[in-house]
């Protein structure tokens, strides 16, 4: 879950890492007031996205006025599709060197790593292309205790030295503590500035909580004002995937419910993991058009199937719906078959009409399949392949349409 | 011969008493596994389809000596100390069925497992099944069910998705092709074990002649596969099936495990694909090309 | 909205007895049965969450409590 720059700044200034003066506008008069107050500042929207620079919503004003007017033209600026919630007016400070610091996991080496690099400012996939002895890779334990020379090592082996190696140290091992302590999966900040004094400042930086982690630090998203509803993607949650959250999230017993929405006919009551994935591209690919995604698995209720096949048939547009797993191991054929006819006939539909074909193979399938004959539903077993059960679905929707 | 676990293989469930656990008990006893105890705090002297319960690992290991295994299904606030525990009393090999586990908690445990030389499968995992040998966790459910999809063979398996293992496996088994070993490795970020980290092994086992494996975006797994592949020069030919294609367009959305969001350039299907294909790695468009791929592989082998 | 798929019954002595309605009670994970002063109660709304686990069918003395598969009629 991304943090906005000034949320992260927020998060930074807890831990003592230098920062500018800043005022967050949420107007054009606050921003006049900031300006007023600091000077010479930079503006900067704020918005969940990089490439801020290039969209032109990062602008320097000199005047209280200009930075008014730079407010209303950067607030309306979409970047790489995300809207900007407010404007960041900063001191502008006159820099000598820009250095890069982040920290983050390594799939591979299973550890925490701290990247730095004395060419900050820019993309840092490109300075470790074109210049690797510009940037250092060092990874670090998660059950030793962590301590400075960590953050000393990583800085020295770009070739920092002297006074530098000192002042940047502690700000480098800060950043792997509040790495670490606040469960994020990344803390960056780039660029560190040097200023012509040689003073060290965060200019922008920007961080990544763990999902998992939002109830460990319940306090802090609330101090920061971030709502449970804000999930932090590449778009804000629709009110159809909040109410899928509050059916998966409303009974224990295994999931169903977490969906994310698309505009098509054809509604999915689809799971596991991978099996979703695996089934969103087959229909996809044989010109079917999703009204959703989901994944369903865990062994669910018969009221949580139940209930998400009542949120997608009521969602507009939905004319069918597909009901398709991978062999299912934990996951029960017949409870998930109750659940969906369940859900069909409380919708006031026929089952036998609206269910394109239910594809659940695995356990307890015998009985699952007494079922939906009883129902009249089609459906199959595991000789028919996930990708030709999704085609089945898909054609149904041709005939009608 | 098989890998990582065999049929003599002794292991305890931690959390036994649990709904789920209590399942995957009765499931792996079904199919013939020697679980020797089970740990949940506050219950010894229970027991759960005849395996006696414990209070502490350490009373397990005390009652039956050294024990090789343990399947760890214990609510996600629970699972670091419990597999701290298994690893503190000598445990080798660790299942981790738990999802939603912090991913420092991961790397915390995975740290120590390799100071102890133990290994960690999961989290967020079915397990591990040698067909006709053994089984450990859920993988493939009831006995029955099981026993309908895996059969004993020369192909490796090798999944971030739970399902999907089984729905593999039972689609080589539908076309007559066994299986050595299926591992279902997890869908988180940070797992145990990765495919690169596997592969010496079924490289090492006789039994196995060739390699499926189940791949999604996010992450550097394929890519570290495909280097091993290089690097070792690998006799085992491997088919990929890469599911989440739809994601390449829908970069920072998170569908599906907690390991798949497209966050970097390297972590796209289209990346992965192309990393796998220059390794040598045949990648199938739809489940069901699986079997016919790895015949062709096997018979250019030869 | 009854349930579609099970339907439990008690046999009327048994239903009055309220050691097995505690039993019943116990023994049920899904919380089909409910023990009340009057004996036992069948919980309509979670009828259709009944695993065909057959404990209640091990708890009670034989024939007096039926689980049936409303499908299969």
């Amino acid at each position: 879950m991304r943090f906005y720059e000034y949320e992260s700044k927020a998060l930074f200034e807890r831990r003592g890492l230098p920062l500018g003066r800043s005022r967050l506008a949420h107007d054009a008069d606050g921003a006049r007031a900031a300006a007023a107050e600091i000077g010479a500042v930079v503006l900067k929207s704020q918005v969940l996205s990089g490439g801020r620079m290039k969209a032109g919503a990062v602008k320097f004003a000199d005047t209280p006025d200009e930075a008014a007017s730079h407010f209303e033209t950067i607030l309306p600026i979409e970047v790489n599709g995300q809207k900007a919630r407010s404007v960041l007016v900063e001191e502008k400070t006159p820099i000598a060197q820009e250095y890069f610091v982040s920290v983050t996991w390594d799939g591979r080496a299973k550890k925490p790593v701290v990247l730095f690099s004395d060419m900050g400012g820019i993309d840092i996939e490109e300075v470790a292309e074109k210049h690797p002895e510009h940037v250092s890779k060092t990874h670090f334990s998660t059950i030793l205790p962590i301590t400075p020379r960590i953050a000393k090592e990583a800085v020295g082996a770009v070739g920092v030295t002297g006074g530098e190696l000192n002042r940047l140290t502690p700000i480098v091992f800060e950043l792997m503590q509040l790495f670490l302590d606040f469960d994020l999966t990344l803390a960056e900040i780039n660029p560190l500035a040097r200023l012509e004094d040689g003073r060290f400042i965060v200019l922008d930086g920007h961080v990544d909580m763990e999902a998992e982690a939002r109830g460990k630090h319940k306090a802090l998203l609330e101090e920061l004002g971030i709502g449970e509803d804000e999930t932090r993607q590449a778009r804000p949650p629709t009110s159809f995937e909040i109410a899928g959250r509050k059916v998966n999230e409303a009974d224990h017993r295994g999931v169903a419910g977490n969906v994310v929405e698309f505009d098509g006919d054809l509604g999915l009551v689809i799971g596991a993991g991978g099996g979703s994935l695996t089934l969103f591209d087959a229909v996809r690919n044989q010109g079917g058009r999703p009204a959703n995604y989901c994944e369903i698995g865990g062994n669910p209720s018969v009221k949580k199937a139940c209930e998400l096949t009542k949120l997608i048939l009521a969602k507009p547009g939905v004319e069918k719906i597909a009901v398709m797993m991978n062999v299912v191991s934990n996951t029960r054929v017949d409870i998930v078959a109750r659940g969906v006819i369940k859900g069909c006939i409380e919708s006031g539909r026929d089952p036998a009409e609206v269910i394109a074909i239910f594809r659940i193979p695995g356990a307890w399938e015998d009985e699952g399949f007494k079922i939906l004959a009883k129902y009249g539903v089609e459906y199959c077993d595991r000789s028919v392949s996930m990708y030709d059960a999704a085609g089945r679905a898909v054609a149904k929707m041709g005939a009608q349409s | 011969m098989t890998i990582l676990i065999s049929s003599e293989t002794t292991f305890i469930v931690q959390g036994i008493t649990g709904r789920e656990a209590v399942n995957l008990t009765r499931e792996n006893l079904d199919y013939g596994a020697r679980i020797v105890g089970g740990v949940t705090p506050g219950r010894a002297g229970r027991d759960i389809y005849g395996v006696p319960v414990y209070d502490c690992v350490r009373d397990a290991v005390e009652r039956h000596g050294p024990i090789q295994g343990s399947i760890v299904s214990v609510p996600p606030g629970f699972t670091r100390d419990a597999v701290f525990e298994a690893l503190e009393n000598g445990i080798e090999i660790i299942v981790i069925v738990t999802e939603n586990i912090p991913r420092k908690e991961v790397a915390q445990m995975v740290e120590l497992a390799n100071l102890r030389g133990a290994r960690i499968i999961g989290p967020n995992c079915l397990g591990i099944i040698s067909p006709g040998e053994a089984k450990m966790g859920g993988v493939g459910g009831p006995a029955a069910n099981t026993k309908q999809a895996y059969t004993k063979g020369n192909i490796g398996v090798m999944s971030r998705s739970g399902g999907m293992t089984t729905e593999i496996a039972s689609t080589l088994t539908a076309a007559g092709l066994g299986q050595s070993t299926c591992v279902s490795i997890g869908g988180d970020a940070i797992v145990g074990t990765t495919y690169a980290e596997l592969m010496p092994l079924f490289e090492a086992d006789p039994e196995t002649h060739a390699i499926a494996i189940y791949s999604e975006p996010g992450g550097r797994m394929e890519a570290e596969l495909a280097e091993w592949v290089k690097a070792n020069d690998s006799r085992l030919p491997i088919v990929a099936f890469m599911a989440g294609r739809f994601m390449d367009e829908m970069k920072g959305m998170r569908f599906g495990h907690a390991g798949t969001i497209v966050e970097g350039k390297e972590d796209t299907t289209a990346e992965k694909i192309a990393r796998m294909e220059a390794s040598g790695i045949s990648v199938a468009e739809r489940i069901e090309e699986i079997p016919e791929l790895i015949r062709k592989r096997l018979s250019e082998a030869k | 909205m009854p349930a579609l798929f099970i339907d439990v019954r008690v046999a009327d002595d048994a239903s009055k007895d309220g050691a097995l309605a505690k039993k019943l009670e116990e023994v049920c994970p899904v919380g089909i049965f409910v023990a009340t002063d009057a004996g036992v109660e069948i919980s309509e709304e979670n009828l259709d969450e009944c695993t065909l686990c057959d404990l209640c069918l091990e708890a009670a003395p034989k024939g007096t409590v039926q689980v049936i598969k409303r499908y299969e009629e």
